[in-house]
């Protein structure tokens, strides 16, 4: 066998290792997803399960409410209260409005975040509307409840958490962002 | 693949055609090497005249002479021109040059794709620089173009992509070539455990680079596809992750610094034994070291991403196989300290930067060593002290091999010894200005000052200033070097076949300058 015949063999080899690892990327991706979902590390929207829950009466918690819509999603989204108090322990429930502005059915999915951000370990929700998707018909109006514990455990020095919840659209076109040229800067002009 | 077949007799005269079509159209291996060689020196000007940017932006605090989005741009632009223009291929040029004439190969195996390699890299290139004056600029998103970011901005995003795709096409053609020529090409008697350590490292690294370059161009492609056709790979808002983009791009990222490290080692490994004019200490547990490294290097990645949040179990799993990489690399530092011991060495200017470089490369992996540790980097993460020690091993490192493998091998290239005084004075300025620059980031960085910042606080101005004249000085001293080389080119001592007493490779054998053709006869090793 000649020596060219010889490079073309390895050639071909190699090559077909470059494309199964350009696959391989791609195949992280799943990958990656199921780690999360074995190790639970990415379970934001699961409900809690709450056992023994004893009410602290003798501390409360102010709770603020705060809510969010980005990517130009047409919705109006409020918490129908500002702020609540709250024991520890005790069972809470608030509620959010939000309300569909456009002439089109618009999916959007809700992420909670909180402030101080170590609050969030000890917040038990046992329901929210940010465990699934939202679909709302033209110009539809819905109020979704938050059921939650606050666990006895949090910091005594902690007295007031922030709750945000952050509206995306989920679904039809994003804007594309590479058309915003405002970002990006042209040197010292 | 005709230069392949060489021919039955022997000739010392070339046969190309004149001026640029020369350069354009060129198969050969020689050829080849010297425009990946000095296409790697203007980008490591480039590159340089962004970092000095970035250097005279911190010399004071406040905002003094950039925007901060174009002060982001700099810092962004000097990381992907070093890492993909200078450095990878500098080392590219080297096994162009010296892994045919090193293994007793007349020229690379598939010498058309050999080209092709090379003139894929000028466009990318192009495309880099000019991203600077679309609207917009250049993406600022830092090199490793993290989403969700490098998703949101403009077309200079959409411009450093595509580079990454060509450049990345360019390495992977370039390392199939290597692979094959090394494999398949060795003269009679060259057993694998034979090959020059250079030669060895560059196989590695050419496996290496087939086996991640593919995975950032998948990343890439992740993200020009969430940027414009509506996938949410990266997209919170779409079910995505961005983190997912880390992992992925750190899966890239880890092997990576390696792929800019290995021939760094290889081309010490040539240099030490030739001025100690011993044989090299230790040589098949050096290519067991090699190995060992390399694959290690694929269960590393998450070291560079401990704060984004990760179980406590993955913390140490990364922590400890982090650690591991430092007994190869151990072994590899102990084999050189060793092949120097009671050796008859002289300093010439390619010794001094192998020392040098083994000097200063012990302490940035040694920095490295604290980074692994997961406490201690939740702390320093993102701060001066990882700017020092990717710049030792990086500068130093591989930088500093560089010049000690182009001193070592200019003889052999262009038929003349260059000024060793002149050469030495570039060692000596190069590795003071380097600690200049950078050895006081070590205290910043402990200090708290975080990178890819153009403002800081006023307790950081003093180190921030030496920093920054360091900077400029070791800038001004590389213009030294090009004019070392070029008078090199242009003529001095007329160099002997084998000028470094020492030096033993198959190299060594040919004249100087090494004729255009050469082994086109395999030599017989015994």
């Amino acid at each position: 066998m000649g020596l060219n015949t010889e490079n073309a063999r390895t050639l071909r080899k190699l090559a077909v290792v470059a494309v199964a690892m350009f696959g391989f990327g791609f195949a992280l991706v799943p990958f990656y997803k199921k780690i999360c979902e074995v190790t639970g590390l990415n379970d934001l929207q699961k409900a809690d399960t709450v056992v023994n829950t004893q009410v602290d009466a003798s501390r409360t918690v102010v709770l603020e409410l705060d809510a969010n819509t980005r990517n130009e999603l047409p919705w109006a989204f409020r918490p129908t209260e500002r702020s609540v108090k709250v024991h520890p322990g005790q069972l809470v429930q608030i509620t959010y409005e939000v309300r569909n502005d456009s002439d089109e059915a618009v999916t959007g999915q809700a992420i909670p975040s909180y402030g101080p951000r170590l609050a969030e370990q000890y917040f038990r929700k046992l329901d929210c509307f940010c465990f699934a998707k939202q679909e709302l018909k033209p110009r539809e109006v819905r109020r979704m409840p938050v059921t939650f514990v606050v666990h006895p455990d949090l910091p005594s020095d902690v007295a007031t958490v922030t709750l945000s919840y952050t509206f995306f659209r989920v679904e039809g076109p994003t804007k594309p962002a590479a058309a915003r040229t405002d970002i990006g800067a042209r040197p010292a002009s | 693949m005709e230069a392949v077949h060489g021919h039955e007799h022997g000739h010392d005269h070339a046969h190309y055609p004149g001026g640029i079509m020369r350069w354009i159209t060129t198969t050969n291996h020689k050829d080849i090497g010297t425009l990946y060689l000095w296409f790697s020196f203007a980008m490591f000007i480039t590159g340089g005249l962004l970092a000095l940017g970035i250097r005279a932006e911190l010399f004071q605090p406040g905002m003094q002479v950039w925007r901060p989005e174009f002060f982001n741009q700099l810092t962004t632009m000097h990381g992907l021109i070093m890492v993909f223009g200078a450095i990878m291929p500098a080392f590219v040029g080297f096994a162009n040059w010296q892994v045919p004439m090193m293994i007793g190969a007349p020229d690379m195996a598939f010498a058309r794709m050999n080209n092709f390699s090379f003139w894929l890299l000028p466009p990318a290139a192009l495309l880099l620089v000019v991203s600077f004056f679309v609207p917009g600029g250049a993406t600022g998103a830092g090199w490793t173009l993290y989403a969700p970011l490098s998703v949101q901005q403009g077309m200079g995003m959409d411009m450093a992509i595509f580079a990454v795709h060509i450049m990345g096409a360019s390495s992977i053609m370039g390392s199939i070539n290597i692979i094959t020529t090394i494999l398949n090409m060795r003269a009679p008697g060259m057993t694998l455990m034979k090959m020059p350590l250079f030669v060895w490292t560059w196989l590695i690294t050419a496996y290496l680079l087939i086996a991640v370059m593919p995975v950032l161009a998948g990343a890439v492609t992740m993200l020009l596809t969430d940027r414009h056709f509506d996938t949410h790979f990266f997209n919170a808002a779409g079910g995505g992750d961005p983190v997912l983009y880390q992992h992925v791009f750190w899966f890239f990222g880890h092997p990576e610094v390696y792929i800019m490290i290995l021939p760094a080692f290889g081309i010490v490994s040539q240099v030490l034994p030739a001025f100690a004019r011993k044989p090299l200490f230790g040589y098949s547990s050096m290519v067991y070291a090699t190995a060992s490294i390399a694959i290690l290097s694929f269960i590393v990645w998450a070291h560079h991403m401990f704060t984004v949040g990760m179980p406590a179990a993955g913390q140490l799993f990364f922590m400890y196989a982090t650690m591991l990489i430092a007994v190869p690399t151990g072994v590899k530092v102990f084999n050189w300290i060793a092949t120097m011991w009671r050796g008859s060495m002289t300093f010439e200017t390619p010794m001094l930067f192998s020392v040098g470089f083994l000097f200063v490369f012990t302490m940035g992996g040694f920095t490295g060593l604290i980074l692994a540790i997961t406490p201690v980097d939740i702390q320093l993460q993102d701060t001066y002290y990882v700017v020092a020690h990717f710049h030792y091993v990086l500068v130093a490192g591989s930088l500093f091999a560089i010049f000690s493998g182009i001193y070592f091998w200019l003889p052999k290239w262009t038929g003349h010894m260059y000024d060793e005084t002149l050469g030495k004075w570039h060692f000596w300025l190069s590795i003071i200005f380097f600690n200049v620059t950078f050895f006081v980031m070590h205290f910043l960085g402990l200090a708290g000052m975080p990178r890819r910042v153009p403002d800081y606080a006023q307790q950081f101005a003093d180190f921030n200033m030496i920093a920054s004249i360091g900077a400029f000085g070791f800038g001004l001293t590389q213009l030294l070097f090009f004019y070392i080389v070029v008078k090199c080119i242009k003529g001095g001592e007329k160099a002997p076949a084998k000028p470094w007493e020492g030096a033993d490779s198959l190299e060594w054998t040919l004249p100087s300058p090494a004729p255009y053709h050469s082994f086109e006869t395999p030599p017989i090793v015994k």
